[in-house]
């Protein structure tokens, strides 16, 4: 148990034991993806404005990219990417769709495709 | 952390919080019985070894949700939770997002004025001259109010909720279930007032389906599944501009 | 803010996200395929420019992922930051557009 300062005074607040369980687990990663994914934003959008100023500036960027660090990254934004759809699937299913037991199997679903889209790209390197 | 098969500990080592929000643990050691509750467990320790330990319970058979509290960090019944599916160390605690008034003892009035907020009351449409209402038990929306209608109140799910922590002003998995369960009451005159008073950025779509609420519910209760509900129904009335 | 507004930028968040599934599973396969076969940025945008229908596509993708983002930023940023109120409201405004023309700004670099 912890001390938190909220509104209205301090609370006792619960910690991760309470917390450690699959569907939160699936929140805690959808959150950090989005999180990631809408930062890398910008940057992925300054990368592929480089086209403006003709191949050349586009080429010297995917060559820059080819660096194994940044291929590593791409494989993990990949990864990020899944993760964040697949999640986003369960959860639209959850809110939209009527409610099923099978539903909880969703989050091993989700996991597997996500862990197979990343994979589909960092094979391409082997 | 459960105990071994077979476990030869003669006494329980506990931890007990006292005080209000500030506050510490203070430790016990309490005889390990056959068959023993958490709540045997807080009552020896109140009766035989400190007379100042405040805490709550009523029925002490797993009714009234009266005896609630944190269990080494999971907020549980403590007359339904058995020693031996904790383990040999406790750590007892009141329950979580709520004002402690002493030890382990909380103010629910928040919890129940939330209930309030979302309206979760019946609204009468009808007087005892009008006969009665039909409702056919196996209706789609009864099978829904069935699924939800055993809450007790107890306040584990609340206690257990993320968003009820960051936004004090979050109605909470208990409120908004209750609301559902009226929502879908073919007999009750405000259902669009009573999804005006749940919907929106305090209520039921601030929930981002951590599931806790329905992993604690010690009546089963699936109060995610509840609130999903009310996002769907309440998506309805507001573009139909009625919201 | 109003609470059916609040409702809205729910629904809004939701169906940007089927928008989004859709646009992120053809963005995916399209990039791997364009990893497989290691093409350059000259064989890329051979095939991009003049592209009016992909051009569409990703004008769209654009659109829809800061409309998305932006109300999701909302949610963390309020229960995180404890932050509420018109200011984050219209810093997120500000930042969806923003977004939105810097993501135009690309698809014109690679698809006019």
């Amino acid at each position: 148990m912890g001390l938190a300062r909220g509104v209205g005074g301090i609370r006792l607040k619960s910690d991760w034991r309470t917390r450690n369980h699959p569907a939160y687990w699936a929140f805690v990663v959808h959150r950090a993806s989005g999180l990631a994914l809408a930062i890398f934003l910008p940057f992925h959008f300054w990368a592929l404005g480089q086209a403006l100023g003709g191949p050349a500036r586009l080429e010297n960027f995917l060559r820059w990219a080819d660096q194994p660090l940044v291929k590593a990254g791409e494989v993990g934004l990949v990864l990020l990417l899944a993760a964040h759809l697949t999640g986003g699937v369960r959860l639209l299913m959850l809110e939209f769709l009527a409610w099923r037991e099978w539903q909880k199997g969703l989050l091993a679903v989700s996991a597997g495709i996500s862990v197979l889209a990343a994979l589909a790209y960092a094979l391409n390197f082997v | 952390m459960t105990a071994p098969v077979g476990s030869t500990a003669r006494t329980l080592e506990v931890r007990v919080w006292r005080g209000k929000e500030a506050g510490r643990y203070q430790s016990f050691e309490v005889p390990r019985q056959e068959s023993q509750t958490i709540l045997d467990v807080v009552t020896y320790i109140q009766r035989e070894l400190d007379h100042t330990l405040a805490y709550r319970y009523a029925c002490r058979v797993g009714m009234c949700g009266s005896c609630a509290m944190t269990i080494n960090g999971k907020a549980r019944w403590t007359c339904r939770t058995h020693v031996t599916s904790v383990g040999d160390r406790l750590e007892i605690a009141p329950l979580a997002n709520l004002p402690v008034v002493k030890d382990l003892v909380t103010d629910m009035a928040p919890f129940f004025d939330k209930w309030a907020r979302a309206k979760g009351h019946f609204h009468a449409t009808q007087t005892r001259r009008d006969g009665f209402a039909a409702v056919r038990p196996d209706s789609p929306q009864r099978l829904q109010i069935d699924a939800a209608i055993e809450c007790i109140g107890c306040g584990v799910c609340y206690s257990s909720c993320d968003v009820v922590h960051w936004l004090p002003e979050f109605l909470g998995p208990a409120a908004l279930n209750r609301a559902w369960t009226l929502v879908n009451d073919v007999r009750d005159g405000a259902r669009v007032e009573r999804l005006a008073a749940v919907a929106g950025d305090a209520g039921c779509h601030a929930c981002h389906t951590q599931m806790t609420c329905t992993e604690r519910c010690p009546k089963r209760l699936q109060p995610t599944a509840a609130i999903a509900g009310l996002k769907r129904a309440s998506l309805v009335v507001a573009l139909a501009g009625a919201l | 803010m109003k609470v059916r507004t609040q409702v809205l930028l729910w629904g809004a968040q939701r169906y940007t996200a089927m928008v989004l599934v859709f646009c992120v599973v053809v963005h995916l396969i399209t990039i791997v395929y364009a990893t497989r076969y290691g093409l350059t940025a000259a064989q890329i945008l051979d095939r991009t420019q003049g592209n009016l229908g992909w051009a569409a596509f990703y004008a769209l993708f654009v659109a829809a992922v800061a409309v998305h983002a932006a109300i999701g930023m909302r949610a963390i940023l309020s229960e995180l930051l404890d932050w509420r109120g018109a200011a984050l409201d219209a810093l997120l405004v500000c930042g969806a557009v923003g977004l939105t023309l810097w993501g135009w700004r690309a698809v014109w670099g690679v698809f006019a």
